[in-house]
C-alpha cells in the first residue's frame, strides 16, 4: 500500500499526511579511478603535486633559467636577490638560485635511493627474521645494536670511513635507515603469520615460498609504503646535516646542506644565502610527510577504500 | 570393520612458555594432554569444552600446523604427524579447515577465484584452466552463492558469505574430512543455522566426515553424530549424541548441559553450578584433572587419574564414580 493511497479522512483532524519523505541521508557517492582517488584524500593529492613539481624542478634544472651553479664570480659576491640574481649570490659569487635548483637533485636522489634500497633491505631481513626462528634472534640483536645509535652519528661514522660522495651518502643513510623498517616489517610478518588466512592456505598445500609471496608481501606492502615516505623524508633532513657539517655530499657539488653551511658564517648579514635552500628543504620534505600520512589513512585495510 | 578415517592416539601437544632474561623456559602448558578418538566416513564427531581446553589445539594438530608433542595422528592408516613433507602434502589435500572468524580466514588482497583456485592449483587437482574455471565455478553453486560474486573481495560480503567462501576453499581440495574450528561461532542465529544446514547437506553429498569443534551445545545436539567433552586438555566423555544430551555420565557433563538455557519459560532448572575456575594447564591438578571443581569430588580423585572407561552403550567416561559398584549398576 502506498501513502497516496491512504484516504486522508480517515486521519484524525489535524493530521496531515507527508506528502514525500525528505532526503535526510546524502547517498553515499563512490569515487572510482585515480582522480577519485586523488578526490577523497586531499592530503595525497597536495603532498604528490608538490612532490611532483619538485621532481620537475629537479630534472629540469639546466632548463630553468640558471647558470653554471658552480661557476664563479668573484665580482660580485654576496649580492642581494635582484633580476640577475634571482636568489642572490654567495661569498664566491656563485648564483643561489642555480645552486638551489640543483641542490634538488642531490636531495631527491639520496631520498628516493634511501627509501628504497632501505626498505628492500629491510624487507628482505625483516622477512628472514620472521619466518626463520633461530636466524630471528641473532638478526633482531643486531639490528638492536644498530638502533642504539642514533642514525645521524652512525652515517658520521660511516662517511668518515670512505670518501665524500653522493654514493657513499646514500650508503650510510641507508645502513642507518635500516633498522625501522626491519623492525616494521618483522612485526607486520609476524601478526600475518598467525592470521587464521594463512593456516588455510598451508592446510591447503601452499609452500612457504607461495605463503609469502601470495598472502604475506601484499599485505605487507602497504605499510612498507608509508613508511619508506617517512624514510625519504628523514634521509633528505640526514643528507643535509651531514653536507652541513662537512661529512656528506663534496662541496663542489651543490646541495642544500651544502650551501646552508657555507652561508652560515654570513647569516647574520646575509639571511638569503641560508634562507632559500632551508626553504625548499622544508617544503620537500613537508611534501613527502603529507603524502605518507595520507597514504597511511588510504592504505589502512580497516577503511575498506578501494585502492 | 575397516578402519577409521581418522585416528588420534594418545596426542599431546605442550607448549613451552618463555619468559626471563635470554628466553629460558619457564614452563609447560599443558594444552592436549593425551586424547585419543577416532572419526569414522561421513560422521560427524563434536569436540566440546570451555575455552582453553585445548580442542582448537587437537584441531589444529589434526592440520599439522605445528608438531605435536607426542602421540599419533593416523589418516585412513597413514600417519600424519611423522609423515615426510611430500607424503604430507598427499594427507593435506584430505584434510582441510573451516576457520571460526569469517573476517580474518580469507586474504584480504585476493579475489574470491583466487582463492577457490589456490587448493585446486596447489593439489594439482584441474586438468586445464577450463577444468579449473568449471571446478570453480561449481563449488560457487554447492556453497549457493551467486556465480559473479567470483570477482570480489572478501571484503564486500557478510559474515555468513564469508563463511561460505571458506567452506567452499575446504571443499576445493575434495576433502575426506573438515575441521570446523568454532565455524559458526562467530555468526549471529540466523546465519548460523544455514551454515549448520548447508554443513550437514554437503556432508551428505560428498560422504564427508566433520570434527566440529565448537562451545555451543545446541548447535552441536543438532547436528552430531558423537561427541568428545574436553576438559583442561583430556577428554572426559565420548558418547554418541543421544547418550550425551539424555544421559551424561560425567559431572562435568552434566554441569555443562545444566548451563544450557532452555528456551522455555518456566522451564524447572537444577543448574549445577562449578565452583572456582578451570586450573592452570601449565599446573594441572593432580589426579583427576577435574577435582578441584567437582561436585562429588573424593580421595581417589585426588590422588589416581581416572582413565576413559566404557560406561555403557558406546559411551566412554572417565570418571572414578563410574567404577563403584551403585553408580555402575545405574548406569548399565
Amino acid at each position: 500500500m502506498t501513502v497516496s493511497s491512504i484516504s486522508t479522512a480517515a486521519l484524525p483532524p489535524g493530521l496531515v499526511i507527508a506528502p514525500q519523505l525528505p532526503d535526510l541521508l546524502q547517498p553515499v557517492k563512490i569515487r572510482h579511478g585515480v582522480s577519485g582517488f586523488l578526490r577523497s584524500h586531499p592530503t595525497v593529492a597536495i603532498g604528490g603535486a608538490l612532490l611532483l613539481c619538485l621532481v620537475l624542478i629537479a630534472i629540469f634544472a639546466p632548463y630553468l633559467g640558471t647558470v653554471d651553479p658552480t661557476a664563479l664570480a668573484p665580482a660580485k659576491r654576496t649580492r642581494a636577490p635582484s633580476a640577475d640574481f634571482w636568489f642572490g649570490s654567495d661569498m664566491l659569487g656563485r648564483d643561489i638560485y642555480s645552486r638551489v635548483l640543483y641542490g634538488a637533485r642531490v636531495s631527491l636522489t639520496v631520498g628516493l635511493s634511501v627509501a628504497i634500497l632501505a626498505s628492500l633491505a629491510g624487507l628482505a631481513i625483516g622477512l628472514v627474521s620472521g619466518f626463520v626462528r633461530w636466524a630471528d634472534g641473532i638478526l633482531m640483536r643486531f639490528i638492536d645494536g644498530l638502533m642504539s645509535i642514533p642514525p645521524i652519528l652512525l652515517a658520521v661514522a660511516l662517511m668518515a670511513l670512505t670518501r665524500g660522495s653522493v654514493g657513499n651518502v646514500i650508503l650510510a643513510i641507508t645502513v642507518a635507515e635500516i633498522p625501522r623498517v626491519t623492525r616494521l616489517v618483522r612485526s607486520v610478518v609476524l601478526s600475518l603469520r598467525e592470521q587464521p588466512y594463512v593456516d588455510a592456505a598451508v592446510a591447503s598445500g601452499t609452500r612457504t615460498p607461495m605463503i609469502i609471496v601470495r598472502h604475506i608481501l601484499p599485505n605487507t606492502l602497504a605499510p612498507m609504503l608509508v613508511q619508506a615516505t617517512y624514510i625519504c623524508a628523514s634521509a633528505m633532513i640526514v643528507e643535509s646535516i651531514l653536507s652541513f657539517i662537512g661529512a656528506g655530499t663534496p662541496p663542489t657539488i651543490p646541495s642544500w646542506g651544502n650551501i646552508m653551511a657555507e652561508g652560515r658564517a654570513l647569516w647574520q648579514v646575509k639571511p638569503y644565502i641560508v634562507f632559500f635552500p632551508s626553504a625548499f628543504l622544508s617544503v620537500t620534505v613537508l611534501a613527502v610527510n603529507l603524502l605518507g600520512d595520507g597514504l597511511r589513512d588510504a592504505l589502512d585495510p580497516r577503511m575498506a577504500k578501494s585502492l | 570393520m575397516s578402519v577409521p578415517l581418522l585416528q588420534v592416539n594418545d596426542l599431546k601437544k605442550h607448549f613451552p612458555v618463555r619468559g626471563g632474561l635470554f628466553g629460558r623456559r619457564s614452563g609447560l602448558v599443558h594444552a592436549v594432554d593425551g586424547v585419543s578418538f577416532e572419526v569414522e566416513r561421513g560422521e560427524t564427531l563434536s569436540l566440546v569444552g570451555e575455552s582453553g581446553c585445548g580442542k582448537s589445539t587437537v584441531g589444529r594438530a589434526i592440520l599439522r600446523l605445528f608438531d605435536i608433542t607426542a602421540g599419533q595422528v593416523v589418516l585412513d592408516g597413514q600417519r600424519i604427524d611423522d609423515a615426510s613433507p611430500a607424503g604430507l602434502r598427499v594427507m593435506r589435500r584430505r584434510v582441510q579447515v573451516v576457520f571460526q572468524d569469517p573476517f580474518s580466514s580469507l586474504n584480504p588482497r585476493m579475489r574470491v577465484r583466487d582463492i577457490l583456485a589456490e587448493p585446486i592449483r596447489n593439489f594439482g587437482l584441474a586438468k586445464s584452466s577450463a577444468d579449473l574455471e568449471a571446478r570453480v565455478v561449481a563449488l560457487m553453486d554447492t556453497v549457493r552463492l551467486p556465480r559473479d560474486a567470483l570477482n570480489r573481495r572478501p571484503h564486500e560480503f557478510s559474515g555468513g558469505q564469508r563463511q561460505r567462501i571458506g567452506i567452499a576453499r575446504a571443499l576445493a581440495a575434495e576433502p575426506d574430512l573438515i575441521v570446523c574450528d568454532e565455524a559458526v561461532s562467530a555468526l549471529d542465529v540466523s546465519v548460523k543455522a544455514q551454515i549448520v544446514n548447508l554443513l550437514q547437506d554437503l556432508q551428505q553429498q560428498f560422504g564427508l566426515a566433520l570434527l566440529f569443534i565448537s562451545h555451543d551445545l545446541a548447535i552441536v545436539e543438532h547436528m552430531t553424530h558423537r561427541v568428545a567433552v574436553m576438559y583442561l586438555g583430556k577428554i572426559v566423555e565420548m558418547a554418541p549424541r543421544q547418550q550425551i544430551f539424555t544421559a551424561p555420565g560425567h559431572p562435568y557433563t552434566k554441569a555443562l548441559l545444566s548451563a544450557v538455557p532452555v528456551p522455555e519459560p518456566g522451564a524447572i532448572r537444577n543448574p549445577i553450578i562449578l565452583k572456582g575456575d578451570v586450573p592452570s594447564p601449565i599446573n594441572p591438578p593432580s589426579g583427576c584433572r577435574f577435582n578441584t571443581r567437582c561436585p562429588f569430588v573424593f580421595d581417589r580423585c585426588r590422588a589416581e587419574e581416572p582413565e576413559l572407561r566404557l560406561a555403557g552403550d558406546n559411551q566412554w567416561v572417565a570418571c572414578h564414580l563410574e567404577t563403584l559398584p551403585e553408580a555402575s549398576a545405574s548406569a548399565g
